[in-house]
């Protein structure tokens, strides 16, 4: 009972991870319909920068986040207006051509600034401890990855579905012509929504730091995936990549515990089946 | 100019776009550079036996992806059966002979690409993609399980090949596996240019360009996708078995994600739907990171991630494509 608990505990924790990461790739893959592949590069850059300001500025750890994730927006914006608007409407082999590139830069960049070495961003003393439940302790920052798992998917179902940048977000991917000759000013919708991706990848970056640690490879390690989140859910779906994430942290989680000279034989082989009976993903539409 | 007309894909299809003769003319140019790379790289024959291995993993790239419109980020399942195939042919039931090595690899990666093409032909778009993904992750770790059989994650070894044809021995140059790279890739060139101009290769072309029309002619779409990718896997184990012979040993690196990746990408860099591009984004892609990364171990991967970049802004058919284009073009004014 109490391996199930953990193993449940350690899937939830690694599902919202994934999911705060892989949700902004699933916007970009739905929206702008480009297979980002240097998203996780952005997740890692997040890291980096928020590990920079915690040791070496001696930032809090809130400060930190704010300061990484707009960071990262920073330096992204410039690349999805130089590199990515190039490739919108291009066949999906440019496009991995182009992100891996991308991923290349980034990584060999990282390792020249910050070196070969694993990154830690150290937690405030509210998330380093262990926390009682009643019925057992978790690991606080597991318990912070969950709240800001659940926190990201309920304040993007608001953004899309409540909010007028929803809507024009919504017909621009419906539609994307129409909506430009609605007056919706497509360009910048996707610019935003770009944005929002990037700075999300980076919070999950930080978030997850614990779970998937920083170094170098992280964007080519992770990037498989997330990429596969993104299929299983569904790409532009919240639900969907929702759906996945639990039920893929689930399956890596338990092979992990229960069959750990497997390795992710099982992950893989669930992804197969989930993709061949759900050609568009879980609630992906058709 | 919309190049998905029908009468510009006619026009396309109508007019081979090389003669007979330059046919001649592309066998020539490999043994020509063949003998070039001999001369110029007298003790790194080892690399270039390496090269050829891989020319012939991206050659089978492009007859399911340049061909057949088939997006896969998941080839090297098929090169690395084929080198394990080999392998384990040669470790475990002491067939040594260097030829039956090379068939055990092409009959290693046609099981493979059987397998592979009977998931991956199921999915459209990024399910293809990721389905593709998932079976070389697959193949990666049933290999490390099977530790008895593969050697896991220390490698096959003990693969001694015997001489070739009982005279020539695997000498420590690496003179007798570079000679008979070149063979085998002269010869499957060859077979793979008369396959790209039958009946056959044209059905591929006309499925990548519009599966659903040629669904409507009454071919078979998947059964025409299903044997690309057995003759895909043919081709890309006779490289895993000239990659285990010349190595003489095979690790788990030759069933991996990266190397399945790196291969797409030399495939685009070169330009896809053609062999000639398949051959020059390898030889480009691997003598330059070859080079670089011995020139500047700090910044070559920033330095490759730059060329790629470059390729995509300025040579979008990649490097045979968009040369092809400006010669195309000066012939025609």
């Amino acid at each position: 009972m109490q391996s199930v608990l953990s193993i449940a505990v350690d899937a939830l924790a690694y599902g919202m991870v994934l999911f705060v990461i892989s949700i902004g790739l699933s916007m970009t893959m739905g929206l702008m319909r480009v297979v980002n592949l240097a998203h996780g590069a952005f997740a890692m850059v997040g890291g980096y920068l928020a590990s920079y300001a915690v040791r070496d500025l001696g930032v809090g750890y809130v400060a930190a986040v704010v300061l990484a994730v707009a960071g990262t927006v920073v330096i992204a914006a410039p690349i999805e207006r130089l590199l990515y608007r190039r490739i919108y409407n291009k066949p999906e082999l440019i496009q991995v051509l182009m992100t891996i590139g991308i991923t290349f830069c980034v990584i060999g960049i990282a390792n020249y600034l910050f070196g070969p070495t694993l990154k830690t961003i150290p937690l405030p003393e509210m998330l380093s401890g262990p926390v009682d439940l009643g019925f057992r302790s978790i690991a606080a920052h597991k318990l912070f990855a969950i709240v800001c798992g659940l926190a990201v998917a309920a304040a993007l179902w608001y953004l899309v579905e409540r909010t007028p940048f929803g809507v024009k977000l919504r017909a621009s991917v419906d539609n994307a012509p129409m909506a430009a000759a609605l007056g919706v000013r497509t360009k910048s919708v996707y610019a935003a929504s770009f944005a929002i991706a990037v700075g999300l990848a980076a919070f999950g970056g930080i978030v997850g730091a614990e779970l998937l640690p920083i170094e170098p490879y992280y964007a080519l390690r992770y990037m498989v995936t997330f990429l596969v989140v993104v299929s299983v859910g569904g790409a532009g779906s919240i639900g969907g990549a929702l759906l996945a994430c639990l039920v893929l942290g689930a399956v890596d989680t338990t092979g992990r515990y229960l069959v750990p000279e497997y390795g992710e034989f099982f992950f893989y082989l669930a992804v197969i089946a989930i993709v061949c009976a759900f050609p568009r993903g879980l609630l992906g539409r058709a | 100019m919309d190049a998905n007309h029908p009468a510009n894909v006619a026009a396309q299809i109508a007019r081979p776009r090389f003669s007979a003769s330059a046919d001649w003319i592309g066998l020539a140019a490999i043994f020509a550079s063949a003998v070039v790379g001999y001369l110029l790289f007298p003790n790194n024959l080892a690399l270039l036996t390496r090269v050829i291995g891989i020319v012939m993993l991206v050659l089978s790239v492009d007859l399911v992806t340049g061909f057949c419109g088939v997006a896969t980020l998941g080839h090297a399942a098929l090169f690395g059966a084929g080198a394990y195939a080999a392998g384990i042919a040669a470790a475990h039931f002491g067939i040594t002979d260097p030829i039956a090595m090379i068939a055990a690899g092409a009959a290693g990666g046609a099981v493979a690409g059987l397998i592979s093409g009977l998931v991956v032909l199921r999915g459209h778009g990024l399910g293809q993609l990721v389905l593709s993904i998932a079976i070389v992750n697959l193949f990666h770790e049933a290999a490390n399980k099977v530790a008895s059989w593969t050697g896991g994650s220390d490698g096959l070894t003990d693969i001694a090949p015997s001489p070739l044809f009982g005279v020539f021995a695997f000498d420590l140059w690496g003179r007798t596996a570079y000679v008979l790279g070149i063979a085998l890739l002269v010869i499957v060139f060859f077979l793979l240019q008369r396959l790209s101009r039958s009946p056959f290769g044209m059905l591929c072309r006309g499925i990548r360009q519009d599966p659903i029309r040629v669904a409507a002619m009454g071919a078979s779409v998947r059964k025409t996708l299903l044997k690309m990718y057995i003759i895909s896997g043919m081709v890309a184990g006779v490289g895993g078995g000239l990659n285990a012979i010349s190595t003489q040993v095979v690790g788990l690196d030759s069933l991996s994600f990266t190397l399945s990746a790196q291969a797409l990408v030399m495939l685009v860099l070169g330009g896809t739907g053609s062999l000639y591009g398949a051959i020059i984004g390898t030889v480009v892609f691997m003598l330059f990171e070859d080079f670089v990364s011995a020139a500047n171990p700090f910044h070559w991967l920033t330095i490759m991630g730059a060329l790629l970049v470059g390729v995509v802004l300025f040579a979008p058919r990649g490097i045979f494509g968009t040369a092809a284009q400006l010669f195309d073009r000066r012939r025609r004014r």
